[in-house]
């Protein structure tokens, strides 16, 4: 039967999905990156919204949640599976309220008096059917995905805009996003980037290799001397693993270093990371892997390190430029308040 | 007890001051205008990129007592560029004294009657006065002459002229030169970078009649890093000097307080290229050619080399041995139980505290914290694990992570510079600054005869570059980095110090006591009123 063939075929995807997760997880990062993560996680929703069995929108809310704790679940420390998860729910919410006709206007409003008033849920409860809904829910995950895949070149896009002929700019580490926006901005303007290699899986390396054959100057030096070089940096922009409610980032370690000697040397800390990081948690236990125990000595390597937003200078995402202290606002407008515990 | 200033190579000009025999005055003068004759013929090749020197000697603090003795107290006893550059000028005696080319005017005249002046001033204000309250009263002297601060030539490697001269001190020494190696990051074009896959003992013929083996030895293991670590150096270094003296023989016609003195130089200029001076092996040099000099000429051979001798052991004694036992001392005072402690790389005297204040059954647990590419926080941890001690081990991108957990920071120190600036291993700033953020109180610990007269404030104008093919690694069979010379726009960067400013460290403890950070011209000033 070709539905249970899909089925199946779905169910494969998913395991092999979560298979990836677990595996990403451990020492050396992700295998694939969080652009790449942020889509498959889409695609995978869409075809569950295409071939499971629903009837009414709270249905499928309850499916796609159930899909999302299991992804979760897998990778805890990957927080844009659980971003696109709550992106797809805000996806069924708005669609179901367009279908009911009422204005988008005043059921997302979060009004202070509305919040009051209302005193817990709202008379929503999902169960009506329409007949549309799966296909305008479809349409809305494809325009996500569009979105999704013009994240990187949005983000380069605004590079120009930022940098400017003979700078110093230091970065850490390995990002996809910075990468792209510095080789988008050295079409134009000549200038010299510090990488830090980030011991101990040493991804700086692989960046500057990639920014010296865009022919960028690029300096590799050890993460001990970041603030001996800080003095000569210009600018620090640095990509990010998550960013939180609060403005703040989870980032790979030795960030909160970079960060601290940015401010002692007043530099300006510019953080590119497209919307789909942006998660509804607000500090989150750091994340510790490969913890050995050899006779007396304990070896500790923390994946991810906190950076208070007070540290930050900008954010730079696909929508612009946005101070720190706006964060919650645009974290608002992309999640609803009621998903954000899965 | 010594109350003249060495005799200095650090100067290349004519220092000509004070009471001194006539024999010897007679024969400098000799020298001197032999020089200023060939000079002037090596005028014509030298362009204009000649660096402005002033001709004025400096004077900073005449010698409190005449003392009856030979040797002519001379200026610059501590002059700025102390640790580096005593291999970087030559001996005064022998070295083109630079005309700056934008002089043209003074003629030889005009500077012996400069030169003649200046004595006759100085013999005066040597006049019965000068007892120890001379002293303070020649202090304001040192204001009126400023004092012109010659560059070393290791941070000047950007300047063709003085790459030049450096080759031709070191070809008539029979030295090697060393080259640079790769790629060197344009910010840090000033200094030199060699590989150490290219030893300067390549390129000695052996057996070498110039330098002592010892020294050759000695050269080798700083270059290749086998001996690291500022006492480390400095201990090597002194007892490698101790061989070269119990070797040396006073040739006819000659005297040993000079002539050891000018053996000793083509050494300190091999040991330079091996590996650049650190601030403590400058001042243990400084020491010994004072000591040399100070010998009189009528002691016997045999008396001045046991003499020598005893003084260089009584010189790792007091400084390094006596000085870690009395830093010991103060620091367990601050070392509580229940202390978490945590030390960057590995710094002999700091670990000598711990293991002490161990043994005084202090409970307390450390952190090493160590950094690529050297990762000399592994030789630490072994030897805190050794005696016992329970101890964490992570790298310096972790330092966030674990600062919460720390009570104290305890760290070393290459130098301690005139400002109050902390020269040390690079990422001790770091880790300073993370350790101010989180109110966690940061020690430093010295020794006294690691102060040094230099000021910096930042890491470029005077540091050291490790061979950058260390930073390279391997990584899940790949190694990145592995033809980063081919890439025209890459360069590897690898610092060896960085300097912490003064707001970031709570205390010095030194064997002179507990001291804070802006304390350190003051000590200066006491060793320097004592010698």
């Amino acid at each position: 039967m070709p539905g249970a063939d899909k089925e199946a075929d779905l169910t494969e995807r998913i395991e092999a999905f979560l298979a990836d997760l677990k595996r990403g997880g451990c020492g050396t990062g992700p295998i694939r990156g969080s652009g790449e993560t942020a889509r498959e996680t889409t695609a995978l929703l869409r075809k569950v919204t295409a071939q499971a069995r629903w009837s009414s929108a709270g249905d499928l809310m309850e499916i796609i949640r159930k899909e999302g704790r299991r992804m979760t679940a897998a990778q805890p420390s990957e927080t844009t599976v659980g971003n696109m998860v709550l992106r797809v729910l805000k996806i069924i919410r708005e669609e179901y309220a367009r279908s009911r006709g009422s204005s988008e206007e005043t059921d997302q409003q979060e009004s202070l008096h509305k919040l009051l008033t209302s005193g817990g849920l709202s008379d929503e409860n999902f169960r009506q059917h329409y007949v549309h809904l799966k296909a305008n829910v479809i349409e809305a995950i494809n325009e996500l995905l569009t979105e999704l895949e013009g994240t990187t070149d949005n983000i380069a896009m605004q590079a120009l805009e930022h940098i400017h002929s003979n700078e110093v700019i230091m970065t850490v580490g390995r990002s996809r996003t910075v990468e792209a926006f510095l080789k988008d901005a050295a079409r134009k303007r000549k200038f010299h980037v510090i990488v830090a290699e980030c011991a101990p899986f040493c991804q700086g390396h692989e960046m500057a290799t990639n920014l010296s054959k865009a022919s960028i100057e690029t300096t590799v030096i050890a993460d001990a001397a970041i603030f001996a070089v800080m003095s000569r940096v210009n600018k620090v922009i640095i990509g990010t693993q998550t960013v939180l409610a609060n403005g703040g980032l989870r980032a790979v370690n030795g960030t909160h270093t970079v960060a601290l000697a940015a401010r002692h040397h007043s530099t300006p800390l510019i953080v590119c990371a497209p919307m789909f990081k942006l998660s509804p948690q607000v500090v989150i236990t750091t994340v510790v892997r490969n913890r050995i125990i050899l006779s007396k000595v304990n070896v500790h390597c923390p994946v991810f390190d906190y950076v208070p937003p007070e540290l930050i200078t900008l954010f730079i995402s696909n929508i612009g430029g946005n101070a720190p202290s706006y964060i919650y606002r645009l974290m608002s407008e992309l999640y609803h308040p009621e998903d954000h515990d899965l | 007890m010594y109350h003249r200033y060495v005799v200095v190579a650090l100067s290349r000009r004519k220092p000509n001051e004070g009471k001194e025999l006539t024999k010897e005055e007679k024969q400098r003068l000799r020298k001197q205008k032999k020089h200023q004759k060939k000079q002037k013929e090596r005028k014509n090749e030298k362009g204009p990129s000649e660096t402005e020197k002033d001709k004025t000697p400096v004077s900073l603090l005449p010698p409190p007592q005449p003392v009856a003795t030979q040797k002519a107290p001379s200026a610059l006893p501590a002059p700025a560029s102390a640790p580096i550059p005593v291999p970087a000028s030559a001996p005064f005696h022998s070295s083109p004294a630079p005309s700056p080319a934008d002089k043209p005017a003074k003629s030889k005249a005009e500077l012996k009657a400069e030169r003649r002046a200046r004595q006759e001033t100085d013999r005066a204000a040597k006049q019965p006065g000068s007892s120890s309250s001379g002293i303070k009263t020649k202090v304001p002297l040192s204001e009126l002459n400023p004092v012109v601060k010659r560059l070393p030539e290791h941070v000047q490697v950007d300047d063709p002229a003085v790459v030049k001269r450096l080759a031709k001190k070191l070809e008539r020494q029979q030295i090697p030169l060393r080259s640079d190696y790769g790629y060197k990051v344009s910010l840090f074009s000033h200094l030199h970078q060699y590989s150490r896959k290219a030893p300067l003992t390549q390129l000695l013929s052996i057996p070498s009649t110039v330098i002592h083996p010892s020294i050759v030895r000695l050269g080798l293991q700083y270059s290749q890093g086998i001996v690291a670590g500022s006492n480390a150096r400095s201990v090597a270094l002194l007892h490698a000097f101790k061989q070269v003296i119990r070797d040396y023989t006073t040739p006819p016609n000659e005297e040993l307080s000079r002539d050891l003195v000018n053996k000793l130089k083509p050494y300190i200029s091999f040991l330079n290229q091996c590996r650049p001076l650190s601030a403590s092996m400058g001042n243990a040099i400084k020491y010994i050619k004072k000591e040399i000099s100070n010998i009189p000429s009528q002691c016997k051979e045999e008396e001045a080399k046991t003499k020598l001798l005893t003084c260089i052991d009584r010189y790792i004694e007091e400084k390094i041995v006596l000085a870690a036992k009395a830093i010991s001392k103060y620091a367990i005072e601050k070392i509580s139980d229940g202390d978490v402690i945590l030390v960057y790389g590995y710094s002999s005297l700091v670990n000598n505290i711990l293991c002490e204040a161990f043994e005084k059954s202090r409970k307390f647990r450390v952190i090493v914290v160590d950094s690529r590419p050297r990762l000399e926080g592994r030789e630490a941890l072994r030897r805190l694990v050794q005696r016992g001690i329970s101890c964490t081990y992570v790298l310096i991108s972790a330092l966030s992570y674990i600062l919460p957990e720390v009570s104290k920071v305890f760290l070393g120190a290459h130098a301690l510079l005139a400002n109050g600036y902390v020269m040390s291993r690079v990422g001790t700033s770091q880790i300073a600054l993370v350790a101010r953020t989180y109110n966690v109180p940061v020690l430093v610990c010295c020794e006294t005869y690691k102060f040094c007269e230099r000021v910096q404030t930042d890491s470029f104008v005077s540091n050291e570059l490790d061979d950058p093919d260390d930073l390279m690694v391997t990584r899940k069979g790949k190694t990145q980095l592995e033809n980063w010379q081919d890439v025209s726009s890459l360069g590897l960067l690898n610092l060896v110090y960085d300097v912490t400013p003064p707001d970031f460290v709570d205390l010095v403890i030194t064997d002179l006591g507990m001291i804070p950070c802006t304390s350190v011209p003051v000590v200066l000033r006491v060793k320097n009123l004592d010698q």
